[in-house]
């Protein structure tokens, strides 16, 4: 190691040579030989700001350190890719010149910490993404996860968590059209909270985040910067949770929906007239990262003066105005001719726009007061010299039931009648209506939305130039956790599948990976287990990923969370018109089952009411067979061969068939072809995601399917009640029995 | 026909509002702080969070340049639809007569509400029969409408939309979803007429008042 004070620059101003040390590092999240490469890297110990910068860009949140070399093993590539994994969000080509933006991203541990405004900023940070690349936010949808409802704080998380994704997206005009929920006792300390947002920009004008142009100036706009959130997302994210939780909050940011309404407007007028080099949001890490960032894209040097910061707070020290998470603020870079004009576009928007540094050729990131120097690094030290780890993952003995604990046995368990379970798996925390949760978000503003939630599986929004986009966000955490392989396959099959029932192809796909501490073996065996099961399902399915995002350390003293890969699919269909529904539509219709559904109890819905454990692995997955089943479906629901098209997924097919009915507020009768010898459970409540589908049409139509893909015809539409046959079996339930079940979530809205 | 159509800084549902009064006339956006609203024929302040709500609602855009001047317009007898937040803005800049309180529910509501036509000789409701009913989407957190002179409103004809019964989303008195000014020519209402233009996106009910205010300015 060199001598650290002999290699101190001379030009280091005196008052910012202190150093803090090796045992500040650790406390800042830096193992002591990620310290000793610093100092190797820097040729120094580093003073505050500079150990402060360091802890950030090298924190798990920024740097990827624990993922990186798996990440990189997903396919990134297809013809429709416009921009991919690296940018602040991935887009694909929709045609006709434009493109659609997207990208999901967690927000799990401030919302653990504070809920409302913890979801309230994820739903910004992931907005300003969108942005950052020139696209303006046309869609949000969230996907979250809680321990069970019967928790106070479970429904104290949930209902402030809905509020806060309520409060941001509706105040900023962005609709929220889609999402899912799910409750599990492994979420209980540990919730998840993570945000989907979409735009849509013309292919040509999107913008990278690279700095270019040295002598150009670094213009920052927006909020002040303040010290709320300093170390909040960065630092929350990259530990454990431990019992000092309520000392985090002042760690958690504060969101502003009408500032951020206001940056979005200006940084679109400003590159809609071209006055912009490069564009960045300030997230985690804030000034820090995103400055870092620019200059490690672009291979230049940054020279910023904190000095010219506009700050909410007199007496912010330099490490603090370079580390604040303040909300609401985006950087760019721009010629120097065109500075008066970016200003007066700041000014006439009221997001006070100040030139607060330039780009140079030195390949340094300098921080300054005035003229004096308080840090200096080099920029390829901070992005790229993080050490990446390998992970070391094993199996441990039993697989998931030696993880988890059996779920809690819930009073349904000792039913055996198929309508009581049917009942009670409708009114379970997993099934019931989102109904409550969603009438709280806007879903329709800015006038593209053809399919509402519980109109069809997948979010519809036409386009302005022709043709239809269909969203789906899926995550299937259990299932995961029984299976890390299988169960990440199974997960993109059902949100493909939903995208099928809507008529949409994929075009490219956005994850959150959710996991707990990956330096612990039997998580990083399902982090590696389910990122190989993420890549072959989107490489059976053509649907590369395109951008997204992971958070690591999901745990308290409980244990690891389910392990939660979160997808996010896009695709596109010809017709708006055509866009399929999820509920019967026409009284005389006939139903069938499609696709290769094979159905098994283990990780199922009806297993976990009755607090069975979790298997040790599920059945093989036929991607195949699912994928011809989803283009079967997507092309009759194109055709306009078919009247709904629903997935068979939680709670399995008869819950499926029930939802149909609700969705569509029209009965049905089937009779389910049964050996009389078999377990009827299995075919009712058993579950194969993303490969069976209730489908109805008209009987040639649905036979016409059985070409490409297994077809079994059970019934027909019509009446106010559900009647079922399935061997011995043979009940009826009425509708308005259905919904009531169907509503209970609603009490947890009072 | 050119409608105006007001836009503040947290204003979310303008361009909607453009498209829809484009569906039957020229429609263009007006920046607030503009006092001189140029040649437009009708005005509609649209919905979404003006000045982020804060303070309250409509309180703070109720006194931008561009309101001066949709009061002078207002007076002598131009359209003005108030939508939402607009509707608010409305209230608070004196236009319109009672308030619009937080929900009954304390929460956001998002839903598809049949709304009754009980006025249908206001500018922005004469293509409409009264008592036709229409499917338009209501989506606000402080909507339900409070006067307390409201039999006064009742017997003037000032009560202009009512929602269905059993679709009330917020609690409003006698289950008023609209109001209008003595002289109808200033409406205002909770649900989005706007947001029900197209069948694709669930309605063309909403066309309506667009085309009501069409009508009116080819009758004077």
């Amino acid at each position: 190691m060199p001598d650290p004070t002999a290699a101190t620059p001379p030009n280091l101003v005196e008052s910012s040579r202190a150093i803090p040390g090796v045992d500040a590092a650790v406390q800042l999240g830096l193992t002591r030989d990620e310290y000793a490469l610093i100092v190797e890297k820097l040729g120094r110990e580093p003073n505050e700001v500079e150990l402060s910068v360091f802890s950030l860009l090298w924190s798990e949140h920024c740097s990827y350190k624990h993922s990186k070399k798996l990440l990189v093993t997903l396919p990134t590539e297809g013809p429709k890719v416009v921009m991919g994994p690296g940018e602040n969000a991935g887009a694909v080509d929709v045609g006709q010149g434009l493109a659609i933006a997207f990208k999901v991203e967690s927000h799990n541990h401030p919302s653990a910490v504070e809920p409302f405004q913890g979801a309230a900023t994820g739903v910004g940070g992931i907005l300003r993404d969108i942005f950052a690349i020139g696209a303006r936010p046309i869609a949000v949808l969230d996907s979250l996860r809680f321990g069970e409802p019967t928790s106070e704080r479970s429904r104290y998380l949930l209902d402030h968590a809905v509020q806060g994704i309520g409060h941001y997206g509706n105040s900023i005009g962005v609709p929220t059209i889609g999402g899912e929920v799910y409750f599990e006792e492994p979420y209980e300390q540990n919730c998840l909270v993570n945000a989907m947002a979409l735009g849509m920009a013309e292919t040509d004008r999107m913008i990278r985040s690279a700095a270019a142009g040295v002598g150009n100036v670094v213009v920052l706009f927006g909020a002040s910067t303040g010290r709320d959130g300093i170390g909040g997302a960065s630092v929350l994210a990259s530990a454990e949770f431990g019992e000092d939780d309520p000392d985090k909050r002042p760690t958690v940011q504060v969101g502003d929906p009408f500032e951020e309404s206001k940056l979005l407007e200006c940084s679109l007028e400003l590159l809609e007239r071209g006055l912009l080099v490069s564009l960045q949001d300030l997230g985690a890490a804030g000034l820090t990262s995103s400055s870092a960032e620019m200059a490690s894209k672009g291979e230049v040097g940054v020279d910023l003066d904190v000095a010219k910061v506009p700050l909410r707070e007199p007496g912010m020290a330099p490490f603090e105005i370079m580390v604040s998470e303040s909300q609401e603020r985006m950087l760019c870079v721009v010629e120097p001719a065109r500075v008066d004009e970016v200003l007066a576009v700041t000014e006439k928007w009221e997001v006070h726009g100040t030139a607060i540094g330039t780009v140079t050729d030195t390949g340094h990131l300098r921080v300054f007061v005035g003229d004096e120097l308080v840090g200096d690094m080099p920029v390829p030290a901070l992005v790229d010299d993080c050490p990446m780890y390998t992970l070391e993952p094993a199996k441990p003995e039993g697989g998931a039931p030696a993880i988890y604990p059996a779920p809690t046995r819930t009073p349904a368990a000792d039913l055996k009648d198929p309508r009581d379970l049917l009942l009670a798996l409708l009114a379970s925390p997993n099934i019931a209506s989102r109904r409550p949760l969603f009438e709280q978000y806007d879903c329709l503003v800015q006038s593209r939305t053809v399919r509402r939630p519980e109109q069809a599986d997948a979010a519809v929004l036409m386009l302005p130039r022709g043709g239809a986009i269909a969203v789906s966000i899926d995550g299937t955490g259990r299932r995961v956790a029984a299976d890390p392989y299988k169960g990440t396959m199974e997960n993109v099959l059902e949100c493909a599948a939903n995208l099928a029932c809507a008529g949409a192809q994929p075009l490219g796909l956005t994850n959150c990976l959710n996991f707990g501490n990956p330096e612990k073996p039997h998580v990083a065996w399902q982090l590696s287990e389910s990122i190989r099961g993420l890549g072959e399902a989107c490489v059976a399915l053509d649907a590369p990923v395109v951008g997204g995002n992971v958070s690591l350390y999901n745990e308290s003293a409980t244990g690891p969370i389910y392990p939660t890969p979160v997808v996010g699919l896009v695709g596109e269909l010809p017709d708006p018109a055509s866009a399929g529904r999820s509920g019967f539509g026409r009284a005389g219709d006939t139903i069938a089952v499609v696709g290769p559904f094979a159905p098994f109890l283990p990780g199922s819905e009806l297993h976990k009411l009755r607090g069975e454990p979790l298997p040790d692995g599920l059945e093989h997955v036929d991607l195949e067979g699912a994928k011809a089943a989803h283009e079967a479906i997507r092309d009759a629901v194109r055709a306009g061969a078919i009247t709904s098209a629903h997935d068979i997924a939680e709670g399995g097919l008869l819950v499926a068939l029930a939802e149909a009915a609700l969705f569509g507020g029209l009965g049905a009768s089937v009779d389910l072809p049964l050996d009389p010898f078999a377990n009827p459970e299995r075919l009712l409540f058993g579950e194969s995601p993303g490969r069976g589908f209730v489908v109805s049409g008209e009987a040639p139509a649905l036979e016409a399917l059985r070409e490409r893909t297994p077809v079994t015809l059970i019934g027909t539409v019509g009446g106010d009640a559900l009647k079922v046959a399935a061997g011995i079996t043979e009940f009826e339930v009425a509708l308005s029995v259905l919904s009531e079940a169907h509503g209970a979530l609603a009490p947890l809205f009072p | 026909m050119r409608f105006g159509i007001l836009q503040f800084p947290g204003s979310c549902d303008e361009r909607d509002a453009v498209e829809a009064a484009a569906r039957v006339g020229d429609a263009e956006l007006l920046w607030h702080r503009e006092g001189n609203l140029g040649q437009v024929d009708a005005i509609i302040v649209p919905g979404g969070f003006s000045y982020g709500d804060y303070l309250r609602a409509g309180a703070i855009a109720r006194f931008s340049p561009a309101m001066e001047s949709v009061i002078a317009f207002a007076n002598e007898g131009g359209p003005v639809l108030g939508i939402c937040n607009g509707f608010q803005v409305l209230c608070e800049a004196g236009l319109l007569p009672g308030a619009l309180l937080r929900n009954t529910s304390l929460r956001f509501r998002c839903a598809q509400v049949d709304i009754e036509v009980v006025n249908a000789e206001t500018a922005w409701t004469s293509a409409a029969s009264p008592g036709e009913t229409l499917s338009i989407p209501a989506k606000h957190g402080e909507g339900r409408f409070y006067a307390p002179n409201v039999e006064e409103l009742e017997a003037n004809g000032q009560v202009a939309f009512r929602y269905a019964p059993r679709q009330n989303p917020n609690g409003s008195l006698n289950d008023i979803a609209g109001v209008c000014n003595e002289r109808g020519n200033v409406v205002g209402l909770m649900p989005h007429p706007e947001h029900a233009v197209d069948a694709l996106t669930g309605s063309t009910d909403g066309l309506k008042l667009f085309a009501s205010a069409v009508g009116a300015l080819a009758g004077r």
